[in-house]
């Protein structure tokens, strides 16, 4: 046994070239699988770590408004205050066009939203300087706003210097009420997470000329009770808008279930097709173990004249076969290891290599080299004696 | 004496195509422990098929051949590879030995296949390399010595089971006349030590240097005596 192992690298080094290139496709194979489904389930909890941040106990609702047929904010509101017990934040969403100017030289184009005095809550931001929207704001429809770090940073140079300042937006003169807290650490852009600003939603909504907000967002207690809401919500609406397609409500958590599902098919399918890659491998170790015994046919002539038993000459190329499967299954690992993480990095998302990816992988390329060398082994051990001395 | 070969009416018949071929055809013949035997015969005549035969590397068709007093003929391949491990010991035409290996790793190999120890096994190769003389270039690779050297180390391969039969096919059949008499010396010396040796050649000056010659046409035995009767003949 020990001897086969030494023959095995024996020969594995007497054949470099050979025995690296029937290893290349091992290690490609191998390491495809490994860095597919790494970045993939890299990519994965990355998309739900955003949904998450989003917040998962949230429950979005569309609407489409007409004039016979409309919620107006006042209704949303005694319905939420109703079910405090269910809910525990609730905003209407109304986008405003996003040109902030101070004075008339500086200007900054960002997202600007016309909220709820729970939206800094349901966002979970925390304030730098100054103070949220309050529910007075919203009844007088204040015209005060609060942005966010980068867009404090850009227009006043520090979101201190920012308090207290009046800022345009469509026209109209708003006072700088708050800033919120830093949320991206490592940097700060346009269209980052600190570039944003908002508003009362009835202020917006006069800024519109449009009264009723037509998406809101919710926040349940926890997430239990994120099917109890979704059903409230339903049950509320139907009564105001009747007709289905003119209201549609979705939990964080539904659509969460429903992209992991689809994500978990798509990882499946693409570990399946750096499979294949890893199959080819195994026709080229078998191909190559081929090779190996015909040209090696005069030895196993000797061999067998010295009196190796069948046995014998079946474990030399099965181990031969293994322990090149091995290696560049080995080293298709490393790779993968290797390779994952650094793609991650270029993809902005964190994927160190997937664990099971590795088993299986690995548990694969030692499974091929047992399935695809056996045949050639077969071949080598049941080969004639006297047949053999005589090839050249 | 004891007899270590007993062959009765020994068949051997190839398929050929449609044609059946017979390349032994009723060979009886008994060898004894010790006798220094040559099986001469042009090729063609049968006498590697004989050879392949009294070797275990083959069966006969029919007829009966008994090695050490064992029926050959009825063994499967892994008990042949027994037989061939632990009482035959060859020597080739074109030495096989195995180029990857040091001659000390060959050497050993027939040791190896009977499962003797790590550290008995190398005594036992070294021993066998001091006999040919060529002990203190046991880690040498074989294709770093002559052709007459590596003759001597598939000798001492041969030797290193301690078999009962060295069977030699044409061992100078690859060398020249000098170091060709140097091995058939060799062989002379295992023979006086004790071996039994049976030597295969298609040359009768090589088959006189034996003490029994065999010579066989179409597959059949046609002179079976001593080197001086044999000598006188051709």
């Amino acid at each position: 046994m020990l001897q086969s192992f030494k023959l095995a690298i024996k020969s594995i080094i007497a054949n470099k070239m050979r025995s690296f290139l029937t290893m290349l496709g091992l290690i490609i194979g191998v390491s495809a699988v490994v860095i597919l489904v790494s970045v993939m389930m890299g990519y994965m909890n990355n998309m739900i770590k955003s949904f998450m941040d989003m917040g998962a106990n949230t429950i979005t609702v569309n609407l489409v408004n007409m004039p016979s047929r409309q919620a107006s904010v006042d209704q949303m509101y005694d319905f939420f205050n109703e079910h405090r017990d269910v809910f525990s934040e609730m905003t209407p969403q109304v986008s405003v066009s996003g040109t902030i100017k101070v004075g008339s030289e500086k200007t900054t184009t960002t997202t600007v939203t016309g909220v709820s005095e729970y939206y800094g809550k349901l966002k979970n931001y925390k304030l730098e300087k100054g103070r949220f929207l309050s529910y007075a704001d919203m009844v007088s429809r204040q015209k005060v706003v609060v942005i966010g770090y980068y867009v404090a940073s850009k227009l006043f140079g520090s979101p201190k210097a920012a308090i207290g300042e009046t800022v345009k937006i469509n026209g109209s003169a708003f006072t700088v009420v708050g800033v919120v807290q830093r949320q991206d650490k490592t940097q700060l852009s346009a269209r980052g997470s600190d570039d944003f600003a908002f508003m009362p939603y009835s202020t917006a909504g006069q800024l519109n000329g449009t009264s009723v907000p037509d998406y809101y967002i919710f926040a349940t207690v926890n997430t239990q009770v994120s099917n109890q809401a979704v059903e409230l919500l339903k049950d509320f609406l139907k009564t105001i808008y009747t007709q289905k397609e003119t209201y549609f409500v979705q939990s964080m958590s539904q659509m969460l279930g429903e992209i992991n599902t689809q994500l978990a098919l798509m990882s499946t399918i693409i570990g399946a097709i750096a499979g294949i890659s890893l199959l080819v491998a195994g026709v080229g170790v078998m191909n190559i173990m081929l090779v190996s015994v015909t040209e090696r046919t005069r030895e196993i002539g000797i061999r067998k004249a010295l009196g190796a038993r069948r046995g014998v000459i079946l474990q030399q190329f099965v181990i031969e076969a293994l322990v090149t499967s091995t290696l560049g299954g080995s080293l298709g690992i490393v790779l993968g290891c290797i390779a994952s993480p650094t793609i991650g990095r270029f993809m902005n998302i964190s994927s160190p290599a997937n664990l099971n990816a590795v088993i299986i992988s690995f548990s694969v390329s030692v499974a091929i080299g047992l399935i695809f060398g056996y045949m050639p082994a077969m071949r080598a051990a049941s080969l004639n004696p006297i047949d053999a001395l005589r090839s050249e | 004496m004891e007899k270590l070969i007993q062959m009765t009416d020994i068949r051997k018949e190839y398929k050929m195509g449609d044609e059946i071929v017979c390349a032994n055809d009723g060979v009886t013949l008994d060898i004894d422990k010790g006798e220094f035997v040559a099986i001469v015969g042009k090729s063609g005549s049968g006498k590697s098929t004989l050879m392949n035969i009294i070797g275990a590397l083959d069966v006969p068709t029919s007829g009966k051949y008994l090695l050490g007093g064992k029926d050959v003929g009825k063994l499967s391949d892994n008990q042949l590879a027994d037989i061939r491990n632990k009482m035959i010991g060859f020597v080739f035409q074109q030495y096989n030995l195995l180029p990857r290996m040091n001659l000390l790793e060959n050497v050993e190999l027939p040791l190896l296949y009977a499962h003797v120890s790590n550290h008995e096994r190398e005594k036992r190769a070294m021993e066998a390399l001091e006999k040919v003389g060529l002990a203190e270039k046991a880690k040498q690779m074989p294709n770093q010595l002559s052709g007459g050297q590596q003759q001597r180390v598939s000798i001492a391969r041969a030797l290193a089971a301690n078999p009962s039969l060295i069977l030699a096919d044409e061992p100078t059949g690859a060398l020249d006349s000098k170091t060709s008499r140097q091995v058939l010396d060799f062989f002379k010396k295992i023979h006086e030590e004790g071996n039994t040796v049976i030597m295969i050649t298609h040359d009768n000056a090589i088959a006189l240097e034996a003490k029994r010659v065999i010579r066989i046409a179409d597959g059949k035995i046609n002179f079976d005596g001593s080197s001086e009767e044999y000598a006188a003949i051709v």
